[in-house]
């Protein structure tokens, strides 16, 4: 271990700057440097300083240029910051295009084997002799290249001040207590640390400083928060197939399902995960679980959506209670499969074939992916009718701070199901009578051992009695009832979280990973004199209050990221006579919403 | 001739042993045009579950679409149905019969929905080998859509509306062969009685058990040159052997000379046996059921019966190894880990 004082608290720099600045890690994917990133992340996250990670990485397995960006910030945002300060250069390929990236008075640590011009004259530079360092510690063959990323981990330690106590943490918590991992990997930090205390000056001003403000906190990515989610919900049948950025969602379920869900006594599962062919036959899966009472969801990405569109509208109209998790990435067609969007939006809305309306969720935050992830069950349940989850990449993918995940508030709702006693106690059963009159009818399950128990579901018209039928007013009665349900629907739904501020005459409306940029953004505009109230919405069909909120303001923002402004879009329909003063203001580049990028637009669409 | 013990036929006359009657295993009156072939594979499914004493309730019968998967409606009427989306019905049967492992599927399908949009889910749902029974009512043409080849048409076989197929047939069972399914068999619907012991053996198989049942539709495809009508099938149809489905409580009465019948031993107890007609044949080889399917198709007889059998492929339940509770009944107590567990888990990302 280093001694206590590292290099950037002992030298002296003129003013400072602690705890706020991004940093950008340039290498090559599949260079093993994920585990450098994250062990640097959480170390800052283990001090207390509040920090976000996104990985903007290619859609290829090894060799392609990726970035992790690092975010620290003592006032707790989050976003994407579009400047950088610190870069760590580790890629030579994209050496110079990351340079001319940094901000003026920046800092570029760099391995001193490349062979690069170092065309700025206005960056701090550090250039690292990773080669030599690597060689004196020596690691097994096999494990040098991931471990060549760990001099980086040491020298920026070093330099800006992050404790190698935390960055073991860190290690251990990634290597889930791996000690064998853990200790190789900290020799080659402790080795560069030192080689970087004994050799480097620091004449940056970026420092980190232990902070207080993470305690309680916990660093977890979308997918996993949604994964224990569907856990803790009951989740016990998922079909799924491999896709660009959810299949990490069902990796979490393969990993935490067996220690939370197997039987205690006997080992076996309460559950079932079974990777599908195709995401028709994972969503048909899904329905024929769903049908016979399972808790059954999927998880896919657009073009998995485009696939399963025909089943969803059978879910839809059969009555047929699923869970579809969207971890939304750039379409059309394959699109840009790596990079974040909001483009599933009126997709979805309108799924299927026919007049179908779909019921979205939409977390704004890790934990509401945990909340949501249980709650969908229940509200498929309830509703019986799909529910989809919007979450994107940004969100799914990367590591974000959260507060700890809240245990389900209030029990399981299986809905309508009428047992075998049930039936004993009624003349007849109709599977599609709007008995209570919200539109919601009873359903059995298939293996009720009772006469009336049984009907046959279908996708064709059909009687209340789920009969074959063509005549019109059957038809019409029909879907009268759905949307009957679906207006009960909005009863059920979570309500958007409304934000004000004082004379706010703006009303900014967002929603899903874009609420820290959003958040940063109004601060940065109240400071400018410009006060915005901001409703996050968290569920389509839409709540009450947002029609409230659209009516109470002069000037409405929709702030999303798609082309089309398809929340926009969906808005001017709910509350046509509003429309007119109702604006879309849209971004859709792929990369995660930045607070200057809404400022700017906000600003410059106000005249302000 | 296995005959069946006299107390059931007796028992037989009015109520089986769960004290249903045969009429309790009806459904709606079929829609289907007269003589086509699928009633009478309806009536043999009717026939199959009330002499097995199955109760209708412990029954789930899937489809997709076309005129084949309307065909659920019109049997057990006290069993929960689901008429399906075209050719996917074998993902919506893999999903129910994991969420509720104590209910015995019926699939029926059609050659278009099988073998042509459904091809893809078919082979899949062998390659898991999906507990269930998956008739395809064979017939080589699309009905409610009028008139067009399936990929089961003969080739060169002339239709008025849509002329000459150019392209060779897909063969049910020999795709169930290559898929590694483990009950493979072949009918005609008109013999009704080979239908209805390879459903009760099908019922009794623990796996995915096909039955490819040429039933001819009598509108669009039954002119004598094509081997999907009932007159080319009644003359050339072969059966390999004599099947008789024995339920497990009895007792086969009757003694057969050495290599006169072979006794397939089934998963829930029940035997089948099979007596030798012309030919020696043994089912449990999967090179000789291909060999015999590429003969009959250059012979141009109609080969029926149970062309291959294989019951050591574990089903997909028991890949799983789930509890014994059916997913769909588990308690919420099961469901839904302790507040503790989520605090340990927690714990884990600081």
């Amino acid at each position: 271990m280093v001694e206590p004082q590292s290099t950037a608290q002992r030298k002296t720099v003129k003013e400072p700057i602690v705890n706020d600045f991004s940093m950008a890690v340039a290498t090559v994917n599949g260079s093993g440097s994920q585990t450098s990133n994250l062990a640097l992340i959480r170390a800052l996250f283990r001090m207390g300083i509040p920090v976000s990670g996104k990985n903007l990485f290619p859609s290829n397995i090894q060799g392609l240029p990726t970035w992790f960006m690092i975010r620290v910030s003592a006032e707790g945002y989050t976003a994407r910051r579009d400047t950088v300060e610190l870069l760590v250069a580790m890629n030579q390929d994209t050496f110079a295009e990351d340079l001319m990236d940094l901000v003026q008075g920046g800092v570029c640590f760099y391995a001193d084997h490349f062979a690069v011009q170092r065309e700025r004259s206005d960056v701090v530079y550090y250039p690292m002799p990773v080669r030599r360092l690597v060689k004196e510690v020596d690691p097994p063959k096999e494990l040098r290249d991931y471990i060549v990323n760990m001099c980086y981990v040491g020298v920026v330690a070093e330099m800006l001040g992050i404790e190698l106590t935390e960055i073991c943490g860190a290690l251990d918590t990634h290597f889930k207590g791996k000690r064998g991992a853990v200790d190789l990997n900290m020799r080659m930090i402790e080795s560069a640390a030192t080689w970087a205390h004994e050799n480097l000056t620091k004449r940056d001003p970026y420092l980190v400083k232990r902070d207080e403000q993470t305690r309680d906190m916990v660093m977890i990515d979308g997918n996993t928060a949604a994964a224990l989610g569907a856990i803790y919900g009951g989740m016990s049948f998922t079909s799924w197939y491999p896709i660009t950025p959810a299949s990490s969602l069902v990796d979490a379920l393969e990993e935490y399902l067996p220690q939370l869900r197997k039987d205690k006594e006997t080992g076996k599962a309460t559950y079932v995960v079974i990777q599908a062919e195709d995401e028709l036959a994972a969503i048909g899966m899904v329905v024929g679980a769903g049908w016979v009472g399972a808790r059954a969801m999927t998880s896919t990405s657009g073009p998995g959506i485009s696939l399963m569109a025909e089943f969803v509208g059978l879910a839809f109209f059969a009555e047929i209670p699923v869970v579809i998790w969207d971890v939304q990435r750039m379409g059309p067609s394959t699109g840009l499969p790596t990079r974040t969007s909001q483009g599933d939006v009126l997709f979805i809305r309108y799924l299927g074939h026919g007049d179908t309306r779909q019921v979205m969720l939409i977390p704004g935050s890790i934990s509401e992916c945990f909340e949501f992830g249980w709650r969908a069950f229940d509200l498929a349940e309830r509703l019986q009718t799909p529910i989809f989850v919007l979450s994107d990449l940004d969100m799914g993918k990367n590591l974000w701070m959260s507060e700890t995940f809240s245990y389900p508030d209030h029990p399981l709702d299986r809905g309508k199901v009428l047992s075998a006693e049930d039936l004993d106690r009624l003349d007849e059963f109709a599977r599609y009578r709007d008995v209570d009159g919200d539109g919601i009818t009873y359903r059995t399950l298939p293996g009720t051992e009772h006469p009336l128990a049984a009907y046959f579901t279908r996708g064709t018209g059909h009687t209340d009695q789920a009969i074959y039928s063509e005549r019109p007013e059957d038809w019409e009665a029909n879907l009268m009832r759905l949307w009957r349900k679906l207006e009960t629907a909005r009863e059920y739904l979570p309500t958007p979280q409304i934000h004000h501020m004082e004379e706010a005459c703006i009303g900014l409306i967002a929603y899903g990973s874009t609420d820290p940029a959003i958040q940063e953004a109004r601060d940065r505009l109240a400071v400018q004199g410009v006060p915005t109230d901001y409703l996050r919405i968290r569920a389509v069909p839409f709540a009450h209050e947002i029609e409230v909120f659209i009516r109470e303001h002069d000037i409405v923002y929709v702030i999303e990221m798609n082309t089309d402004g398809q929340m926009h879009q969906l808005l001017q329909l709910e509350v046509p006579d509003q429309s007119t003063k109702i604006h879309s203001l849209t971004i859709n580049n792929g990369l995660p919403m930045s607070p200057r990028w809404v400022f700017e637009a906000v600003r410059s669409h106000d005249g302000v | 001739m296995v005959t069946h013990s006299k107390t059931k036929v007796i028992r037989n006359k009015k109520l089986n042993r769960v004290g249903l009657s045969k009429v309790d295993y009806k459904g709606r009156p079929t829609t289907l045009c007269q003589g086509c072939g699928h009633n009478s594979i309806s009536s043999q499914i009717i026939a199959a579950c009330y002499e097995m004493s199955i109760k209708p309730e412990q029954v789930i019968k899937l489809s997709g679409i076309g005129c084949s998967s309307k065909s659920p409606t019109y049997f057990l009427g006290n069993s929960h149905g689901f008429n399906s989306l075209h050719g996917r019905m074998p993902s919506i049967a893999t999903g129910a019969v994991l969420a509720n492992t104590t209910l015995k599927a019926i699939g029926i399908s059609g050659d278009g929905d099988t073998a042509s949009i459904g091809i893809g889910q078919f082979i899949h749902l062998l390659r898991r080998n999906v507990p269930m029974v998956y008739i395809v009512e064979n017939n080589g043409v699309y009905g409610l859509t009028k008139g067009q080849f399936s990929a089961t048409a003969d080739k060169d076989l002339e239709l008025k509306k849509v002329g000459v197929n150019p392209f060779m047939p897909v063969d049910v069972c020999m795709e169930a062969l290559i898929a590694n399914c483990g009950f493979v068999s072949r009918s005609f619907a008109g013999d009704p009685k080979q239908v209805k012991e390879l459903i009760k053996a099908a019922l009794s198989f623990n796996g995915t058990a096909v039955i490819d049942i040429i039933s001819p539709c009598v509108t669009f495809n039954n002119r004598g040159e094509s081997t999907q009508s009932y007159s080319w099938s009644r003359a050339h149809k072969y059966p390999l052997h004599d099947i008789t489905w024995v339920p497990k409580r009895e007792e086969i009465d009757v003694t057969y000379k050495p290599g006169e019948v072979t006794e397939v031993s089934m998963h829930d107890g029940s035997t089948l046996t099979l007596r030798k007609l012309e030919r020696d044949y043994d089912p449990t080889n999967r090179f000789d059921a291909l060999q015999l399917l590429d003969e009959a198709y250059r012979a141009h007889i109609l080969v029926t019966g149970l062309i291959y059998f294989n019951e050591e492929q574990p089903a997909l339940p028991d890949i799983e190894d789930m509890v014994e509770i059916p997913l769909a009944y588990l308690p919420e107590s099961t469901l839904r880990p302790s507040e503790e567990s989520l605090k340990q888990v927690m714990e884990t990302f600081r």
